[in-house]
């Protein structure tokens, strides 16, 4: 593995609690912290001891064949397989020195901070605006109108779509096309103004300059962000990530800067799925 | 080896005339069931129509002074056979109320006896040659007439049929409806709430499933019973109210608002709720911003719908004594009262030809609400109904 690897499932990763440093300098913020990760559904194992450290204002690529586990996992980091009956959890995902599984965390208040974005656009069946302003509203961010508007106006912004909408902000959600959609799926969440975005492959269902545009916002997103991503598209990976993991039958066989993983692959695995000799 | 065109021919030929023939049974079976409905329709058409006008005399009304303790003086005793009784009832007592009219007469528009009724639409009657004789002279004179019977429409039951009406019915059916939807769609929805958005796939909750759509299957009559022994006898609920017929009906309409609840609640689609816990909703939000009003347009249909069987239903209300002869238009919830159905099962029971016209027409009363409260269904479902 690369000296210069920030990370990783092994001895590099400094104790808890500990920064990253680089030439002695703290250089990572950490966002999650993931040990030990186990998951099931009823009896079949889908994570195998996970171990990661996902860092702050970075978009991280989750990358690996179908049925890898890196869906599954992303769904850990916000909770949402509580809502299948079957699924057991182990391990520990740490955000900000709490234990997102402990019994005491709130998954609302978690979802608060660890916003989500589908793999189908999924926007509310309401307005544009409604679309936005429903969560904030939700979670007290906003009392007054004006301050609502402004938020709204904010987080449209910030998802690239305040010009395409402005002068239709009371028309239907489901009226706008797949893209944009999506973009306003962005807006919804990061109108809560959460620490960390998930995006569940955001692309897989858009066209190709949809895509480019989702991806250009990602890069934007990621000054205030933490963004993760999953990713069946590894030039996807390459061209939008800082990091990269990459999963296979529910382990992470690699973890690394994304161009460092990319140019020179320290597992066979990954180099054979890389280069598409499978996957 | 291949077979050519005419060999697969031959052998399809076969097949193609079974499938004629099995759509010419089925169009068959489909006309048969529409010819019965169209006789059925006919048949309460041609009865009940004439239900809804009433014959009238124009006579002369003399208030004597005899009339205010014998009705019957007011009227030309040649007439007299052919006025309705309830007329001649209410003389003494409109001339006490108003002593003023003493001594003055008027001629005046009144009901007919229903013999005098069926005569005129051409039914069986029960009038003397005689009586023939002198209505056919007023006829030709313009003095009878048929009318738009407001009675009909407009009073309640009565002995005397051509002052019998569906009113106090038809009040008792709203008011009994009324009780069975406040008590059974807001149980019967949270119910479904509960079983599709917050309880655990388990045993339990799968017997409790599968309890309520066997529910649905129990015969009416068993919750008529359910409803005497708890509702009356035990909790002292008012004998034949509409309070007590209508948790009765309750109970009926139940397992129907929770099974079209949770097909409702079913059909909206996982990615709404999931971007909606994605935000941070806690599962009340979910369920209460979120899915119940997408939901809404196919709870709506399906309760009212259930709405209409009750409304239909007659056996469990014979049980907890609606079937009952209500002359005056309800007032309260705990007052005795009757419902369309139990009506129509009165009248029919009566000896007189003129309560058979009643009893069709009733019919047709009851189907035209009924029809209007499934077509509002229909347009409801069709209006919000959401494809994804």
């Amino acid at each position: 593995m690369n000296s210069q690897a920030p990370v990783m499932n092994d001895q590099h990763a400094p104790a808890v609690g500990q920064p990253y440093t680089r030439n002695n300098q703290a250089c990572h913020d950490l966002s999650i912290r993931v040990r030990d990760l186990n998951l099931w559904y009823g009896k079949n194992q889908a994570l195998n001891n996970l171990n990661i450290d996902l860092f702050q204002k970075n978009v991280t690529a989750l990358i690996g064949p179908s049925g890898c586990g890196k869906s599954t996992f992303l769904r850990c980091l916000n909770r949402m397989n509580d809502l299948i009956p079957s699924v057991r959890t182990e391990g520990l995902v740490e955000m900000d020195g709490r234990d997102v599984n402990a019994p005491k965390m709130d998954e609302v208040a978690l979802r608060r901070r660890v916003g989500m974005v589908f793999q189908k656009p999924n926007p509310f069946p309401k307005s544009i605006y409604e679309n936005v302003a429903y969560a904030p509203r939700m979670h007290d961010l906003v009392s007054r109108k004006a301050e609502q508007d402004e938020l709204v106006e904010k987080a449209l912004r910030s998802a690239g779509l305040w010009n395409e909408v402005k002068d239709k902000l009371q028309e239907p959600g489901t009226s706008l096309s797949g893209g944009q959609q999506q973009r306003l799926c962005i807006a919804r969440a990061i109108a809560v103004q959460p620490d960390v975005i998930l995006m569940d492959e955001p692309t897989s269902a858009l066209d190709p300059i949809s895509t480019a545009t989702i991806e250009d916002l990602m890069d934007k997103l990621k000054e205030e962000f933490t963004i993760i991503t999953v990713t069946h598209n590894m030039q996807q990976a390459a061209r939008v990530a800082d990091y990269t993991a990459f999963f296979h039958l529910g382990e992470i066989i690699e973890y690394n800067d994304t161009k460092v993983m990319f140019s020179t692959p320290a597992k066979k695995k990954t180099e054979d799925y890389i280069s598409g000799r499978y996957g | 080896m291949s077979h050519t065109f005419d060999e697969i021919s031959q052998q399809l030929r076969r097949r193609h005339r079974k499938s004629a023939r099995l759509k010419w049974i089925s169009m068959g079976s489909l006309g048969l069931a529409g010819l019965f409905l169209i006789l059925f329709f006919a048949d309460m058409l041609s009865k009940g129509l004439p239900a809804f006008q009433q014959a009238y005399i124009q006579t002369e009304i003399s208030y004597t002074e005899e009339a205010q303790n014998d009705g019957r003086q007011a009227f030309d005793q040649e007439l007299l056979p052919l006025i309705s009784r309830t007329v001649v009832r209410v003389i003494p007592m409109e001339l006490r109320n108003n002593p003023e009219m003493i001594g003055t007469s008027e001629a005046q528009w009144v009901l007919a006896n229903s013999e005098v009724d069926q005569y005129l639409k051409g039914h069986r009657h029960r009038l003397s040659e005689e009586e023939q004789a002198a209505l056919d002279e007023r006829v030709e004179a313009g003095q009878v007439d048929l009318r738009f019977n407001s009675t009909f429409f407009g009073s309640g039951d009565s002995k005397i049929a051509e002052s019998a009406g569906i009113l106090s019915a038809v009040v008792g059916t709203v008011m009994t409806m009324i009780v069975t939807l406040l008590i059974s769609f807001p149980i019967g929805v949270m119910t479904a709430v509960y079983l599709e958005e917050f309880a655990p796939d388990n045993r339990f909750t799968q017997a409790i499933e599968i309890n309520i759509n066997n529910l649905a299957a129990i015969p009416s009559i068993l919750f008529g019973l359910l409803g005497l022994a708890i509702f009356i006898n035990f909790f002292g609920v008012p004998r034949s109210s509409p309070l007590a017929g209508g948790m009765t009906l309750a109970l009926m309409t139940l397992p129907v608002i929770i099974i079209s609840t949770r097909t409702a609640l079913r059909s909206v689609p996982d990615s709404i709720r999931h971007a909606a816990f994605g935000v941070g909703c806690s599962r009340w939000q979910v369920v209460r911003d979120h899915v119940l009003p997408l939901a809404m347009p196919g709870i709506m249909t399906g309760s009212i719908i259930g709405l209409a069987q009750a409304m239909g239903e007659t056996a469990p209300l014979i049980i907890v004594g609606m079937v009952a002869f209500i002359p005056d238009v309800g007032a309260s919830f705990t007052n005795a009262a009757t419902v369309m159905p139990a009506q129509i099962f009165t009248w029919s029971g009566e000896p007189e030809q003129a309560f058979v016209e009643k009893t069709a027409g009733g019919i047709l009363v009851l189907l035209t609400i009924l029809i209007s409260l499934n077509a509002f269904a229909v347009v409801l479902r069709k209006k919000f109904e959401r494809r994804w």
